[in-house]
């Protein structure tokens, strides 16, 4: 067994662990489709999904086979290359970002020097996904609902870069591991409120979550830039949009909630507690906020969250002076 | 050796995600139905004829937010660079940054009032109100 050395025992490892915490980010956007529908009965007084298996729980099953089944269609005035890429790009971009997730101290797939840089561009590349897919779909409703998705997702991508930075500055570093443990003495939570405040409303709409809907606003534009889609492909950029979801919130957890670190309890659990806690928190935004109007979304991004990002941002880095001994 | 173990699983876990994806268009396609109607291949609006090209003009408020993005989104590189650095940068880069800040701030404020940011022309939102 002399092939057998530590080095590729690590990289058997590494690999196993990166396999399933793919597996793990897919499994837990798609059981969300089933998760959110019904707390979303729930709490608006009706059933949800409860015929397929006990509690609606085959559900899932049952829709993903359907979804398999169901004509491929594309339709003749689309662009057929651009039509299928999309959906790729929607389901791919969000699940590259996982890599820089740091789950527990052993687990995780890549320690980035530039992590929160890495999801930065992904959540960039993401914004091509929706483009393209109203584009390539040749359909007036799809491009309006195209053009304000990739209009809001820009305007907020502008100031939730800025939102972390108060986190970035307090830990010196944009390497994910790193500035979990800079939270050892206390969660980012407490002294950048307002960065968190900021990213969770830019997370929900880069997410195109609801409240911040609109390029799917179905009464105005009976679903924007997925109106052409059906099938796979439709349910991908469906998929795609819970993983986003998961996304977010292990994103929140980790920069603002200290990640694994909490007492008792194994950094696993804690981490899937606190990610969890984020997740039913969307739901509950969908269940009940209403949609806003659109051009009142714009000009809260621009004219509330960016310079109040800014602020924050200054005055951490005065905080940070302020607190740091003098070294110059 | 933790770095080879490092690219290992990064290279697999990317071409994994693609895999999957790959995966899911391609099984879909091989497994649906094909069926065919009269009115299938016209583009969805809810139920009416479609006249002209989708591919039309739209409003220009979104070029708009293309360039302030632009604009907005490479200075906010720039703090990106400082804030990594605020300790080892210390007060000279902080009142760099300060200024930086100030003068970012006023473009934004200055862009809200000549209504860059508005949706819709001040005077038309005006006429809104009144008639409503």
């Amino acid at each position: 067994m002399s092939w057998l050395t530590p080095t590729v025992i690590d990289t058997v490892i590494a690999v196993v662990q990166a396999i399933v915490i793919l597996l793990a980010a897919v499994v837990s956007g798609a059981l969300l489709s089933f998760v959110e529908r019904r707390l979303l009965g729930w709490w608006q007084d009706r059933y949800g999904p409860n015929r397929v298996g006990p509690f609606g729980s085959l559900q899932l099953a049952a829709d993903m086979l359907k979804m398999f089944f169901k004509e491929d269609w594309i339709p003749v005035f689309a662009d057929r290359k651009i039509f299928t890429l999309a959906p790729v790009i929607a389901m791919a971009s969000l699940l590259l970002s996982f890599m820089i997730i740091p789950i527990t101290p052993g687990w995780g797939v890549a320690d980035l020097n530039v992590g929160l840089l890495f999801f930065f561009a992904m959540a960039g590349v993401n914004v091509y996904a929706v483009l393209f897919a109203g584009y390539a779909s040749a359909n007036k409703y799809a491009l309006l609902g195209a053009l304000r998705a990739s209009a809001q997702t820009l305007s907020y991508e502008v100031f939730m870069g800025l939102s972390l930075m108060g986190v970035v500055a307090m830990a010196g570093t944009f390497n994910m591991r790193d500035i979990v443990t800079a939270q050892a003495d206390m969660w980012n939570i407490i002294p950048q409120f307002f960065g968190f405040c900021t990213f969770l409303i830019a997370g929900v709409a880069v997410t195109h979550r609801s409240p911040f809907d609109q390029p799917e606003a179905e009464q105005e534009l009976s679903d924007g830039y997925h109106i052409e889609y059906s099938g796979m492909k439709w349910g991908m950029f469906f998929v795609g949009e819970y993983i986003g979801v998961v996304l977010i919130s292990a994103l929140i957890a980790t920069l603002f909630f200290g990640g694994w670190t909490g007492p008792w309890l194994p950094p696993i659990v804690w981490f899937l507690l606190k990610t969890g806690f984020f997740i039913m928190l969307f739901v509950l935004f969908r269940a009940a906020l209403p949609r806003p109007r659109y051009d009142r979304v714009m000009s809260f991004g621009w004219k509330f969250c960016l310079p109040l990002t800014l602020i924050n941002l200054l005055v951490t880095g005065a905080v940070i002076l302020l607190n740091a001994p003098a070294t110059s | 050796m933790e770095q080879i173990a490092q690219h290992w699983s990064v290279a697999i876990f990317v071409v994994a995600v693609f895999g999957l994806c790959a995966f899911m268009v391609g099984l879909a396609s091989l497994l649906g139905g094909r069926a065919w109607g009269h009115q299938k291949n016209t583009p969805f609006e809810s139920g009416i004829v479609p006249v002209g090209s989708a591919h039309q003009r739209f409003s220009v408020k979104f070029y708009m937010v293309a360039m302030l993005f632009v604009i907005f989104d490479v200075e906010a590189l720039f703090l990106f660079a400082w804030a990594v650095t605020v300790r080892e940068s210390g007060w000279t880069g902080f009142v760099e940054a300060f200024i930086f800040i100030v003068v970012l701030l006023a473009g934004l404020i200055y862009l809200s009032r000549v209504g860059a940011l508005d949706w819709a022309p001040i005077k038309r939102a005006k006429e809104i109100k009144t008639s409503s």
